[in-house]
């Protein structure tokens, strides 16, 4: 049934369906924003959803950071060594890790355990009718469960890549300096000569900042949106992680392009 | 006579995007009474409900609860409002991440600035009220439909509201659980002062508690009046309805072409 005008039509209407949800995922992030003075003026409802995200996602980006590390220093050991400098192996792990691997891969991490943790807490509540319920005492659910759940993820996320790429260190320097047998003082004198605070930890920080808030968006965006039945939250857990790994990856490339255009 | 209603329904017309849903309903649920409302599946009964709260903006017609209008308040407005006012849903709705304890502190913890012993002593009240203080610290999830019923109840009203909207509180219960909770209803309503509109659809354990019924099919009340009038009444809805008949009034089979057409149809083709 390749009928063109049928094509044409369906092509529209999911444009339409995306711009719209777009529009009112808009309005949304408004109504947190709007919330969110008096949602953090009760902070101890944030600093659960913290400690709640940051727990969920510690083990997962410890051992994961420490595997790249691990990975980093064999591949970066390999490479630099044909060059014969070997002993800017330290240098190499920590700016891969703190300019681009600790944020992109701990907030991909962060995504698939805490966010669609997130996802599913909300959109159950909201299938079980919690949401409603609370609406009906007088309790705005945006303000009550939505924000303290969006910062936590947003100010959970800088601790976890800083982690993430410290472990990540870490391996490397177990693999470089303890297994190879890299000399220990040129790792480390090497990586603090060439690593800027401002230009590389600091940038490092506003992605992870910036991937942290899209990521916590989209999954109360999708947990608050989804379908109030078991397969729809189902299906809006999904979406949460493969619209954060795109949104990740995307917003990646333009902050990159934005903080290092080629001048170190 | 009319001053002494707290809810007015006039008129009210509910739409869910085209699909007529209420078609001009009116009632008048008066001070201090417990009323049940009574209906098919399906019928619309939540969404009047959703209605009265100011969930739902009704299409047409007018809500007036204690002197205001419902359909004319803003957001702060119907948030003042719903203070006053207690809503036991269908399944119960517990916060599933607290306890039974912090479950029915929260509108106490949200709405009032009381120190904690006081909301502990007003807790452990309300939980008195409905049996389970011994149950404070069990999460949802590990409670019985009755129970969970019951702390649902202790929840909505402990702000000690003016009206206690339930909606199906009698859905999915054992019959000893359903007793409990009906007699809970009637001495909660009577206790606090406040008026009760129940949404239901068993009709036997409404006429032992209620003071007054109405009846909604298609979109508008069909029959109206108390326990003894509904029992001895001859419209023939409220029998089929009383009697639990199935065919009558509300027929057995929805809408559909003759089945004659459906079968053999295909033949004429
Ligand atoms: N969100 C909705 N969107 C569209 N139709 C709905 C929605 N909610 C309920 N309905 C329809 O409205 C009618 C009344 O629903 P409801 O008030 O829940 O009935 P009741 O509580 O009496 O069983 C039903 O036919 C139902 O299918
Ligand atoms: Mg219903």
């Amino acid at each position: 049934m390749l009928n063109p005008v049928n094509l044409l039509r369906q092509l529209g209407s999911r444009m339409v369906e995306g711009i719209w949800r777009l529009g009112y995922a808009t309005r949304f992030f408004g109504a947190v924003l709007l919330n969110s003075g008096a949602a953090l003026r009760r902070y101890p409802l944030t600093l659960r959803e913290i400690y709640f995200s940051g727990v969920l996602s510690l083990i997962i980006i410890m051992v994961s950071g420490l595997f790249v590390g691990l990975v980093l220093g064999l591949q970066g050991y390999e490479i630099l060594q044909r060059y014969g400098s070997a002993e800017q192996l330290g240098t190499m792990v920590a700016l891969s890790l703190l300019r681009e691997l600790g944020p992109v891969v701990a907030a991909l991490l962060f995504a698939s355990r805490a966010g669609s943790a997130i996802t599913a807490e909300i959109g159950l509540m909201k299938a079980t009718e919690q949401l409603k319920a609370m609406d009906m005492m007088a309790v705005d659910p945006v303000a009550r469960v939505v924000v303290p759940r969006f910062w936590g993820g947003v100010i959970a996320m800088p601790i976890l890549a800083t982690l993430f790429s410290a472990m990540g260190i870490f391996g490397g320097w177990l693999i470089g300096v303890v297994a190879i047998g890299v000399d220990d003082g040129s790792f480390w004198s090497q990586m603090q000569a060439s690593v800027e605070f401002g230009h590389d930890v600091w940038n490092g920080l506003v992605k992870s900042f910036v991937f942290g808030a899209a990521v916590a968006l989209i999954a109360v965006f999708e947990g608050y949106d989804s379908e109030p039945t078991a397969e729809g939250v189902s299906r809006a857990i999904t979406r949460t992680v493969v619209t954060s790994a795109l949104a990740i990856l995307a917003l990646d490339f333009v902050l990159t392009s934005f903080m290092f255009r080629g001048t170190s | 006579m009319l001053d002494d209603a707290l809810v007015h329904v006039e008129n009210l017309r509910f739409d869910y995007g085209g699909k007529p849903v209420l078609q001009g309903i009116n009632m008048r649920i008066p001070r201090g009474k417990v009323v049940a409302i009574m209906g098919g599946s399906g019928c619309g009964k939540t969404t009047l409900l959703r209605c009265i709260g100011g969930q739902l903006r009704p299409t047409g017609g007018k809500i007036v609860v204690d002197g205001q209008t419902v359909s004319t308040m803003n957001q702060s407005g119907i948030y003042a409002m719903r203070r006053r006012m207690g809503m036991l849903f269908q399944f119960g709705a517990l916060f599933t991440d607290m306890s039974v304890f912090e479950n029915v502190a929260f509108p106490l913890r949200e709405h009032t600035d009381l120190p904690e012993s006081l909301i502990r002593d007003l807790v452990l009240m309300k939980l008195q009220a409905v049996g389970l203080r011994g149950a404070r610290d069990l999460m949802p999830n590990s409670l019985s439909g009755g129970m969970a019923r019951r702390v649902a109840l202790a929840r909505a009203v402990a702000l000690d509201p003016s009206l206690i909207m339930y909606d199906e509180p009698f859905t999915g219960l054992d019959p000893i659980s359903l007793g409990v909770i009906g007699q809970l209803i009637r001495r909660l309503n009577d206790a606090l002062g406040a008026t009760s509109i129940m949404v239901t659809h068993d009709v036997q354990e409404s006429l032992l508690i209620v003071d007054y019924i109405f009846f909604i099919s298609e979109g508008k009340v069909v029959a109206e009046g108390t326990p003894d009038e509904i029992r001895h009444s001859s419209d023939p809805f409220v029998h089929q309805f009383v009697h639990a008949e199935a065919d009558g009034p509300v027929p057995f089979h929805i809408k559909a072409t003759p089945i004659m057409d459906d079968l053999f149809g295909g033949r004429h083709a």
